[in-house]
């Protein structure tokens, strides 16, 4: 369709497009939007009209309606802790690993001795699996034998920094703000580079001090690389799943909606109705964020 | 990946500047606050840098502290205590008895033509939506671009049935289905990557001078050409930045494979880490080796290409 138009209305004669070429796009359009279409957008469609089943994966498909929301809501306990765990995921990325993330970007930017040593270290451990991260932070907190314990030199009650289910949700945002602080850093580094030195100079020469010049002069002009950390912060506290798979499989205070998904339709009694529920939950959250980007972005392109 | 090349270069002027604190700040108050002599505050900077990156390293070194000595030691006398035997043994045994050699070999199954698909597909869709003045060109954009940031959960459950579903030759797959095969993990991971590849593609081929491709459409040549032998070729930095950034993504995925891989022998290695906890004890010095072994691919390519690697991350928030 998009093609055949493009034809038509092309503005440089009738002949844009060889029959090769339109086989050429044919295809490799074609594919992945295939792949696309099965693999993304097809099963998100999928899950929504599932969420509204009472389907276990292997007997017939009965329609429930909104049963499952409504047990999910009231009769699922798992489901509130969950979602608040997701929430103050987002909180503390949000509000902790982000801001310290721009904190040390700004500070490696300054152009300090060893700067690139600072920025490889900060970035290190972006580049490990979220489930090597759970396994170490297992060695860190464990109660018996962990490096913290050992630390706080508390031997006669030792804390179980990841068993105790009020505290082990903060000691695992803590090994998840370690990955994601290095990210952030990395993109506002890269943010701040850009950055037209003249600009400050500017501000500089009209009397703002070094604070008042960041915060009005140039993290404004950072704006593209705040949407795309906002989104990635959202998107993290939302997929959150390895590190609480690592550490526990997300029981006993670890309990996230990922966990939930996953716990519903793997095992033997799949509930594939109400996972799909749990998923759907997350899918309206995520989409809320991600439409709000695309709109953004799609401003962007048309002053392009 | 131009951007980021002032990095070295102003790492080395302080270094000049502060060595030589006698010459006077040139004219104009305001210089980069680099150049500036050394002052309490920016030892101040240099105690809190320091301080942070030393906490950033010290949960690797300790994995790597604890995988070196053997169990009865550190329950004895805690993760902390001077060693008193350092061995390799936990490598070996995580070599031997646990087969991590058959679980790296999945991991490139799956990830190398993971990678090298999603690129070539990517690339394609980002050529017919930055060089290409089709129709809908935008709507495709923003189709792959949301694809890929939905979070995972919401597909697992129809993809898990529909693979269930799908039968494949025994040649090709040892269940008879798509479902617990190699071929399931690589479909999702490109089918989800392409979305991110695609737009950071798309953003860096509109940065490339438009002439070129005009020249070549008037000397007649074909979209496939086009793409192939002209664009192609210029965006080498930005695949090989891509490339790298993926490499480590599919390397270090893991719910996929958790999900879709019920043989255990089929896992790639960072799923497979969870079978070197025992059933009911887990000798955490071994599982701090395993983690060792995990990590060190992906930090020796991070330290080999970093240049690459940031690149691939900030092509895409950076826009042309």
């Amino acid at each position: 369709m998009a093609l055949n138009t493009a034809r038509r209305t092309g503005r440089r004669g009738p002949r844009r497009f060889t029959p090769r070429d339109l086989a050429v796009l044919g295809t490799l359009l074609g594919i992945p939007l295939l792949l696309d279409i099965v693999v993304i957008w097809g099963p998100t469609l999928a899950s929504v009209a599932l969420s509204f089943t009472s389907w276990d994966g292997i007997g017939e498909i009965r329609w429930v309606g909104t049963d499952n929301y409504a047990n999910l809501f009231t009769g699922y306990p798992p489901f509130w802790p969950a979602a608040r765990h997701n929430l103050l995921w987002l909180a503390f990325l949000g509000l902790v690993a982000t801001p310290f993330g721009l904190l040390l970007a700004v500070l490696v930017d300054r152009g300090v001795r060893f700067s690139r040593f600072y920025q490889s270290t900060f970035y290190m451990p972006v580049v490990l699996s979220l489930a090597v991260v759970g396994f170490i932070a297992q060695l860190v907190f464990s109660r018996d034998q962990g490096a913290l314990n050992a630390v706080l030199g508390d031997t006669g009650d030792p804390t179980d920094w990841l068993g105790d289910p009020d505290l082990n949700i903060w000691m695992v945002l803590l090994a998840a703000a370690w990955r994601h602080t290095g990210y952030v850093m990395i993109l506002y580094l890269a943010g701040l580079k850009a950055v037209d030195p003249s600009l400050k100079e500017a501000a500089a020469i009209d009397g703002a001090g070094e604070t008042q010049t960041f915060f009005r002069v140039v993290l404004p002009t950072l704006r593209p690389v705040n949407v795309i950390v906002g989104v990635i912060t959202v998107i993290e506290a939302l997929r959150a799943f390895d590190i609480v798979y690592a550490v526990n499989k997300g029981r006993n205070g670890l309990e996230l909606l990922s966990v939930l998904v996953t716990d519903n339709i793997i095992g033997e009694a799949a509930r594939i109705g109400f996972g799909s529920a749990i998923a759907v939950v997350l899918l309206t959250v995520s989409l809320g964020f991600v439409v709000t980007y695309l709109v953004q972005e799609i401003r962007g392109e048309k002053t392009r | 990946m131009t951007k980021l090349r002032p990095t070295t270069a102003e790492t080395t002027t302080p270094a000049v500047a502060s060595a030589l604190p006698a010459v006077p700040t040139a004219p104009g108050g305001a210089r980069p606050a680099g150049r500036r002599p050394l002052r309490p505050g920016r030892l101040g900077v240099h105690a809190f840098l320091t301080t942070v990156s030393l906490a950033f390293l010290a949960p690797l070194a300790l994995a790597v502290y604890a995988s070196l000595r053997p169990y009865d030691e550190t329950s004895e006398h805690g993760y902390f205590s001077l060693p008193r035997t350092l061995s390799l043994d936990y490598y070996r045994q995580a070599f031997t008895d646990s087969g991590m050699t058959k679980y790296f070999v999945n991991t490139l199954i799956i990830a190398v033509p993971g990678v090298l698909v999603t690129l070539f597909l990517a690339s394609f869709v980002a050529f017919a939506v930055a060089r290409l003045k089709l129709r809908g060109s935008i709507l495709l954009l923003m189709l792959f671009t949301a694809g890929n940031l939905l979070p995972q959960q919401v597909i697992v459950t129809p993809l898990y049935v529909l693979f269930n579903r799908i039968p494949l030759p025994y040649r090709m797959s040892e269940s008879m289905t798509m479902y617990d095969s190699h071929w399931a993990v690589v479909v999702v991971q490109v089918g989800f990557q392409i979305g991110f590849c695609v737009f950071v593609l798309a953003n860096f081929m509109r940065t490339l001078p438009q002439e070129i491709l005009e020249a070549a459409v008037v000397d007649g040549a074909g979209v496939w050409t086009r793409y192939w032998r002209i664009t192609l070729p210029l965006c080498r930095p930005a695949l090989a930045a891509l490339g790298t950034l993926q490499f480590t993504w599919m390397y270090n995925d893991f719910l996929w494979a958790l999900v879709f891989i019920s043989d255990g022998d089929k896992l790639p290695v960072t799923s497979a880490l969870n079978n070197l906890r025992g059933q009911f004890f887990t000798d955490y010095n071994l599982l701090a080796a395993g983690s060792v072994i995990v990590a060190l691919p992906t930090i020796l390519v991070f330290l080999l290409l970093q240049r690459h690697f940031i690149a691939g991350l900030t092509l895409g928030s950076s826009k042309g």
